[in-house]
């Protein structure tokens, strides 16, 4: 178990991220009472008298003001993250989609097609199973899993945890398969260059605007199983125009895992994010 | 149910801040959470109620303030009002809306004993 969170995870990891001042863990803050608590915030005392006249059994209740984002804990590990992708020039995509969308199937076929030219790894989040992490190790590229249990979403402190015991190599691709929910993931940043929001054709064109925070957080919406269009009538274009209104600059790929047909604008455009990581601008 | 990560959150937040500003025991829970922030409030008062349990919060109430969503349209070039991210600007029908308001979820104050 980390010692520092105890978030369960058994490694011999360095938490680049507790040397961060402000990573929330309550007992590293203990100092903090010798402090005046006017530095901190400004309190407003209400009608129930001097905080420090209290008789026993008796406390007087006062407000205290705290104006903090519900995710700044999660925001600060997924910067953390994003610092470490950055100097090793790596790209990081969180592939979200709802469960059976393909994401796994694209991940191997994508896998099998770059392997020998670029360095690959995934980390897999999942509910219960290490179904798909054997998919992807199958394939010869190192994977993490992540189980979540109940939790619907992975989150970047975990993520974190996962790249330590992963060590990737500079350059590496790294995917971060999520697990099957199109609401949840939306709202916690990995630290990823991009999500990518894997959608099939078999699920109805107006999963954007019945999701819309999904389609809207992802920079790439990949249209999958269009094998399959000729037995479905799921409308391509007024599924695009749905996109396009939740989120004017998303981009669309139009491909088939399975058959392979559109997979080699999908690689390019792996290639194309990958090279500009290696670019290093601030 | 991403409420309940929220709410493993906010009490996070609260321990801190019980660390730094001592207090020990917590009343009430005011929360502003966007209209565009994909954030259902009755699961948010379920999980809440949940999380706190045991904690320094057991029992608290939770106030919910609401804030509207916000756009700013490029076509019009002023702040519109939305209330879904599908919405359409009100005033030209343009797709073309940053989102400036109403996404955000954050702990206001608390009252605290
Ligand atoms: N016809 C067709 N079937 C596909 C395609 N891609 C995936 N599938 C099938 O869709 C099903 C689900 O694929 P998975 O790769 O397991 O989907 P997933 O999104 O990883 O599923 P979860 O991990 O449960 O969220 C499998 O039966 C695949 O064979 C495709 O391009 N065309
Ligand atoms: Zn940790
Ligand atoms: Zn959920
Ligand atoms: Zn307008």
């Amino acid at each position: 178990m980390c010692g520092v969170c105890g978030c369960g995870e058994g490694l011999n990891h360095s938490h680049e991220h507790e040397h961060d001042p402000q990573h929330g863990h309550a007992h590293e803050h203990r100092h903090a009472h010798a402090h005046s608590h006017s530095q901190h915030h400004h309190h407003h005392e209400h009608a129930l008298g001097p905080e420090h006249a209290h008789a026993p059994g008796l406390t007087p209740a006062r407000m205290v003001q705290i104006e903090q984002d519900i995710l700044s804990a999660n925001n600060r590990y997924a910067d953390d993250n994003r610092r470490y992708f950055g100097e090793r020039g790596m790209l990081a995509l969180n592939l979200v989609s709802s469960p059976g969308s393909g994401k796994t199937m694209l991940l191997t076929e994508t896998i099998l097609r770059l392997k020998d030219e670029l360095n690959i790894a995934v980390i897999e989040g999942d509910q219960q199973t290490a179904r798909d992490a054997d998919r992807i190790r199958a394939t010869g590229v190192p994977a993490v899993q992540i189980n979540t249990g109940k939790g619907c979403h992975l989150d970047a402190h975990r993520v974190g945890h996962a790249l330590e015991s992963l060590n990737l190599p500079e350059k590496s691709l790294l995917f971060i398969e999520n697990v099957g929910n199109l609401v949840c993931p939306s709202a916690f940043d990995l630290g990823e260059a991009h999500k990518v929001v894997i959608l099939s054709v078999t699920e109805g064109e107006d999963k954007p605007i019945k999701y819309p925070d999904m389609f809207h957080a992802a920079d790439l919406m990949i249209l999958n199983k269009t094998d399959l269009l000729p037995y479905l009538d799921f409308d391509v274009e007024q599924c695009i125009r749905y996109a396009k209104q939740v989120n004017p600059k998303i981009r669309v790929l139009q491909l088939s895992a399975k058959t392979g047909e559109g997979m080699d604008n999908w690689l390019k455009w792996l290639r194309a994010e990958l090279d500009l990581q290696g670019i290093g601008y601030a | 149910m991403h409420e309940m990560s929220l709410c493993e959150g906010v009490l996070h937040i609260i321990e801190r801040e019980a660390q730094t500003q001592g207090f020990g025991r917590v009343k009430t829970v005011w929360l502003e959470i966007g209209a565009l922030a994909g954030v259902e409030p009755e699961a948010m008062r379920f999980c809440f109620d949940a999380v706190m349990r045991g904690s320094l919060a057991d029992g608290a109430g939770l106030e919910i303030i609401a804030a509207p969503g916000v756009a700013w349209c490029l076509p019009c070039g002023k702040n519109v009002a939305v209330s879904q991210l599908y919405d359409v600007c009100p005033n030209c029908g343009s797709h073309q809306l940053q989102i400036v308001g109403g996404d955000q979820m954050r702990i206001k104050e608390l009252e605290v004993e």
